[in-house]
């Protein structure tokens, strides 16, 4: 991303948003980063919805019920375990 | 395959009895301790490895691993915390050990964009994404079933760093790739997830 003042175009507010997100931007670059969302409602929603994105996926495999471990999988931990391995 | 037993979960006050015993090589607290934890730890190696057999034999090596460590346990954290972090080590190693696949392509999955760089598809609200939103059995299944269909080396990185919440310095370790390479990799891999996301929440189909 070039230091020098530049409009930016959605791409490149795609490509660069995990920097942005994770602060690793120069201030000028912030600055024109934040310039764009101002106008482009385009792409808050797309930042929206990728962080959604991310929180769904934790949720839905944080909620998901494990299933119980298979039996034989338990007889054959505790028989490794009674062989010394 | 047989049913498995029910498991009955260890309530908070009993886990340091179960470590006594398990100290004490009680054989029966180490049953319990499969048991407890089994289904959970044999689902964080389904969701690295995205293999049942593979997941079955990391399964093994944790538990056996937590065995014998079991001396070195300090009862200020869970035993589950302890047992999660072993179970993923023990995913990471079998995964150094797979020979590399070359890289399956996810540019269909990626946001398109015209010549000017406007977006192709501009994107639009999402409806009902609220956390519990996610834990609906349906919308669940289709959330998991998308992280499924990720190629495999950036199913990988999006499950170790947004769902088992390693740091990008530990996963870019554990996959001997550079950190810079790793972040680039797990952006493309959130905005994949997105697109197969999108396709659904964005109709409302749910």
């Amino acid at each position: 991303m070039k230091d020098s003042v530049h409009m930016l175009t959605c791409k490149e507010v795609v490509d660069f948003l995990i920097d942005y997100d994770a602060g690793d931007l120069a201030p000028a670059q912030k600055q024109e980063f934040d310039r764009h969302l101002a106008m482009c409602p385009a792409c808050v929603c797309y930042i929206q919805t990728y962080h959604q994105t991310i929180q769904l996926g934790k949720a839905a495999c944080d909620s998901a019920k494990p299933e119980p471990i298979p039996e034989e999988l338990v007889r054959a931990i505790l028989a490794a375990r009674q062989a010394g391995k | 395959m047989s049913a498995a037993k029910p498991v009955e979960a260890v309530a908070p006050d009993d886990e340091s009895d179960l470590i006594r015993r398990l100290r004490a090589n009680d054989a029966a607290a180490y049953e319990t301790l499969v048991r407890t934890h089994g289904g959970r730890m044999l689902a964080v190696a389904n969701r690295m490895l995205n293999n049942e057999q593979d997941a079955a034999d990391v399964l093994q090596e944790a538990f056996l691993a937590a065995f014998r460590a079991i001396g070195a346990f300090e009862a200020n954290s869970k035993l589950g915390t302890w047992l999660h972090r072993i179970v993923v080590n023990a995913a990471l190693m079998r995964l150094r050990t797979r020979s590399r696949r070359p890289e399956q392509s996810i540019e269909a999955l990626l946001p398109a964009f015209a010549a000017d760089g406007h977006a192709a598809d501009p994107a639009v609200d999402w409806r009902e994404t609220s956390a519990e939103t996610a834990q609906r059995a349906e919308t669940r299944d289709f959330i998991l079933a998308s992280i499924k269909k990720l190629p495999d080396n950036y199913r990988i990185v999006l499950t170790l760093r947004d769902i088992e919440g390693l740091s990008t310095e530990e996963a870019s370790a554990a996959l001997d790739i550079e950190p810079n390479a790793l972040k680039v990799r797990l952006h493309r891999a959130r905005q994949a997830l997105r697109t197969l996301l999108d396709e659904r929440f964005r109709a409302g189909a749910l």
